[in-house]
């Protein structure tokens, strides 16, 4: 972004990434003295209690299922798959973001990614975790489900099916629990060096030494890093891409109306980078204030990630329209059936206008520069995003399932208190984790944020040397 | 650590501690001008250009993950054909047994996981990492390493290195101070 171009007073020139008057000492302590503190906020306190207690809801939730089975789920015939498996998609679409951040930002030069990357990275991780809790529990059964879902040489001398998209799912999202996880812990090895070196309590140095495997910032390191760095955001690329495409395949490759679609992989790669930017905000403008961490998640950072929320929904948005297109243009009976059914006449019509709401006209307040600049209303937006995506996955899910190819099966579907605890378990699971996280590893990367203080870039970037 | 100056028994080097990145990046160059070889320089974040300057072009971590990624896209693709050909097919919706189009999205899965974790495992022993102990350390002003400090260090190792000698060529570059790191 090029300054100059603006006169000065001009509105449109962007915020900074850093704030100035900021240098590597300052920095560093700031950060620092976030974990290596005995001062823990109230709120954090507070927030924690709040997560831990679904947590908890959870856990009963998940003893009770082992016991009594899916059935105390609101799943029927014809509805097979409802919160399990919305859930599911929901959770790991939140993930999406993280490593859009982290990866594609990176390998497009964006410099403000660099203050929220860490952060984004640990949300994917918790993302994906309470993402493949569903998987498990959904087969009643997680102690048979390792021959079900893996590869597992097992006595009856069967595989799992490869031919399968469910199978394809297994694979995408493990290897993508697994490499969001080694990029985030290679991330944050410099900085473990730094709390190392910080740490005042012997105890606290030992761990922390053992965590930074020896780290002292060798040029010759800081080259093999770089390079190994910048490979992985390459391989996260094409990854990050290919899982929300595969677990569109788990629906795309059915025969069922509203399902069988070709517009599914990039709709839902779209959908899955809206709803993670909106999660980013929606956690990171309160620890923003809570932490004062105004200076270094400027306003430079909430707006770009509101204009990447608005491109990214109205992709979703055109998504919706090819949906109806298709069905219309399809001239099938079923189809066009599946859609009047979805848009108007169905009992679940009002899910369709709901998400239609949070989804499509709520966020196009995003145009305005007054509101993305508004941590309030864009605050606001992002949870309307957050349902509205867990809405769409109703929709897509519930609402073709319910009233599909024979009329005589047709059945309604009501969710149960089971499945509500579940799913608010998982978020509590969640804000748990991400707030243990805030408190115990630096939520921001130190090293990388040094590198935006003024001078620490000596040469020109031309003068780099290539990979 | 093959051969030591017998003069400086005790002695890993000596270290140069600097204010700024450029300051480094100019000292590097003047020592590898200088013509030693046994060096390196400390930041607490990537400096680009500093490598170059310590005459370091090593291009090991890319030729790693592809051997990873080419290992993970075999293994994945030996899997499948294993299990749904050979050992035991089974005609699903009449599907052909070797449905390769089917087969791209795990194979690719594992090609990514493999290159991934051979990238992480190769830096890291490229490196030599983990490494609990390390001469420079030594020095309590090195903590700053991972904070705010830059640094310039001469193996005693170096073939031209001579304790008093390459003091007073470091000192003339101009930094903060230069400390004997024991080893």
């Amino acid at each position: 972004m090029q300054q100059t171009e603006y006169s000065p007073g001009d509105i449109r020139i962007p915020a900074p990434v850093l704030e100035p008057g900021h240098d590597y000492r300052s920095v560093t302590d700031k950060l620092v003295s976030i974990v290596l503190t005995k001062n823990t906020p109230l709120a954090w306190f507070v927030a924690t209690a709040i997560g831990f207690f679904f947590l908890m809801g959870l856990m009963v939730a998940i003893t009770y299922l082992l016991l009594k089975g899916i059935g105390i789920w609101g799943n029927n015939v014809p509805v097979g798959w409802a919160f399990d498996i919305i859930n599911f998609v929901w959770w790991i679409g939140i993930g999406h973001a993280g490593t859009l951040i982290s990866a594609i930002l990176l390998l497009f030069k964006q410099d403000w990614r660099t203050s929220i990357n860490r952060f984004a990275e640990a949300m994917t991780l918790f993302a994906v975790l309470c993402a493949a809790l569903f998987p498990l529990i959904h087969t009643g059964r997680p102690w048979l489900a390792i021959y079900w879902l893996f590869p597992y040489p097992n006595v009856m001398g069967i595989w799992p099916n490869f031919r399968s998209p469910l199978i394809w799912d297994v694979f995408a999202v493990s290897t993508y629990g697994s490499v969001s996880a080694i990029f985030w812990a290679t991330g944050l090895i410099p900085d473990f060096a730094t709390f190392r070196d910080k740490a005042k309590l012997p105890v606290l140095k030992k761990v922390f030494g053992m965590l930074a495997m020896g780290w002292r910032g060798s040029a010759r390191h800081w080259h093999r890093y770089e390079n190994a760095y910048l490979i992985l955001a390459g391989l996260s690329t094409p990854l990050v891409l290919s899982v929300h495409t595969v677990v569109s395949f788990d629906f795309a490759v059915a025969v069922l109306p509203g399902w069988h679609a070709t517009i599914f992989p990039p709709y839902f790669v779209a959908g899955a980078i809206y709803a993670g930017f909106a999660m980013v905000l929606t956690l990171m403008i309160p620890l923003r204030k809570l932490y004062h961490l105004e200076d270094m998640i400027t306003m430079r950072h909430i707006e770009n990630m509101a204009k990447v929320m608005l491109v990214t929904g109205l992709v979703v948005v055109y998504g919706y329209m090819s949906e109806a297109f298709f069905g219309w243009y399809s001239g099938s009976e079923y189809e066009r059936f599946m859609l009047k059914n979805r848009v108007y006449y169905g009992p679940m019509a009002w899910s369709y206008w709901l998400l239609m709401l949070c989804n499509f006209i709520v966020p196009q307040l995003m145009w305005s520069k007054k509101m993305r600049h508004n941590t309030l209303v864009v605050f606001t937006v992002c949870m309307f995003i957050n349902v509205g995506m867990w809405l769409e996955r109703f929709v897509i899910i519930v609402t073709s399932l319910h009233r599909d190819f024979l009329p005589s099966s047709w059945e309604m579907y009501y969710p149960t208190f089971w499945d509500f605890t579940t799913l608010f378990g998982t978020i509590g699971l969640f804000v748990t984790l991400i707030f243990v996280f805030v408190r115990l590893l630096p939520m921001i990367s130190i090293f990388e944020v040094r590198m935006l203080v003024p001078g620490a870039e000596p040469l020109p970037p031309s003068d780099e040397e290539p990979l | 650590m093959s051969s030591h100056t017998p003069a400086t028994p005790g002695v890993y080097g000596l270290m140069a501690e600097f204010d700024t990145p450029a300051a480094l990046l100019e000292a590097t160059r003047k020592v590898t001008d200088a013509g030693f070889t046994r060096t390196d320089a400390f930041s607490p974040f990537p400096i680009h250009g500093l490598s170059a300057a310590l005459n370091f072009h090593e291009r090991k971590v890319a030729p790693i993950i592809l051997i990873g990624g080419l290992t993970g896209l075999a293994a994945g693709w030996g899997l499948e054909y294993w299990t749904q050909v050979i050992d035991f097919p089974m005609n699903i919706g009449g599907r052909p047994y070797n449905a390769w189009v089917s087969f791209i999205p795990p194979a690719f899965e594992l090609t990514i996981l493999f290159a991934a974790f051979s990238a992480v495992i190769g830096m890291l022993a490229l490196n030599g990492l983990p490494q609990p102990y390390h001469p420079v350390f030594n020095v309590p002003r090195f903590e700053r390493a991972s904070q705010d400090g830059f640094f310039l260090v001469i193996e005693a190792a170096d073939p031209r290195f001579d304790l008093d000698k390459t003091k007073a060529f470091l000192a003339a570059l101009r930094p903060r101070e230069v400390t004997v790191v024991d080893e």
